[in-house]
């Protein structure tokens, strides 16, 4: 099983999933991610998924709680790169993001958590 | 026709890999292969999770019309379900789901056809043709 890289710029962790997601990777990230937020106090998590290739209804699911927990921590979170294909399937599956951001790419992600008051 | 076993996480993994090739090298547009792809990803995590393991088999398939399509055949021996047409049902759940798998992966395709009965397994045969 691969594990996903969490990396800290400025107050924001990053993470690209560059690897065929796994459930059992996603859970992992999962508990990554919320050690990392209560170590460092990041208020920002970019997750970027210009490389997956499906978002399946666990790993959909996954995100969205990665939005909640973060969120616990005083953190937003914003999925960006999200692949045309994947949108549609996604909408078609039925599952709606609910409780995290999108935006088109990296920079404009970072531009939104930056934005936030 | 390949056959290829579903015993774990990794597995589940190494179907999508398979499907996404056979979709691809089938002529289905990369919408349709993503969405092969994510059907064989929730009907191979239900045969591991709720069917205690089994196979999925890819085949390439000739319409009538002379379309070519990819087939997916799902099985396992485990417990089956009781009331097929709940379980197809959006947001019905035996689990911590969300009930999204089985009725979201039959949109996702153009045929798709659930065989079980409680004690003697599931079947899954979903099949996406190329436009």
């Amino acid at each position: 099983m691969d594990q996903v890289p969490i990396l800290k710029i400025g107050q924001t962790l990053f993470v690209s999933i560059q690897i065929d997601l796994q459930d059992e990777s996603v859970m992992l990230l999962q508990e990554d991610l919320a050690a990392e937020l209560a170590a460092t106090a990041a208020t920002g998590v970019i997750i970027d998924i210009t490389a997956v290739e499906i978002v399946d209804s666990f790993i959909g699911r996954m995100l969205a709680t990665i939005g909640s927990i973060s969120r616990l921590f005083d953190a937003e979170t914003v999925i960006v790169g999200m692949r045309p294909a994947v949108a549609i399937t996604l909408t078609e599956l039925g599952l709606s993001l609910n409780g995290v951001r999108t935006a088109l790419n990296a920079e404009k992600g970072l531009a939104l958590l930056n934005g936030r008051d | 026709m390949d056959e290829l076993p579903i015993q774990s996480g990794d597995d589940v993994v190494r179907v999508r890999q398979h499907v996404r090739n056979a979709a691809a090298s089938n002529g289905l547009s990369l919408v349709d292969q993503t969405k092969l792809v994510t059907a064989a990803s929730e009907l191979a995590r239900n045969t591991l999770i709720h069917g205690g393991g089994g196979v999925a088999r890819v085949e390439v398939v000739k319409s009538a019309n002379g379309r070519t399509g990819v087939k997916l055949h799902f099985a396992d021996d485990g417990p089956g379900i009781a009331d097929v047409d709940l379980a197809l049902t959006d947001g019905w759940t035996s689990g911590t789901g969300l009930g999204l798998g089985l009725s979201g992966s039959r949109r996702l395709v153009d045929e798709f056809e659930l065989k079980s009965e409680p004690g003697a397994g599931t079947s899954v045969v979903v099949v996406k043709w190329s436009r």
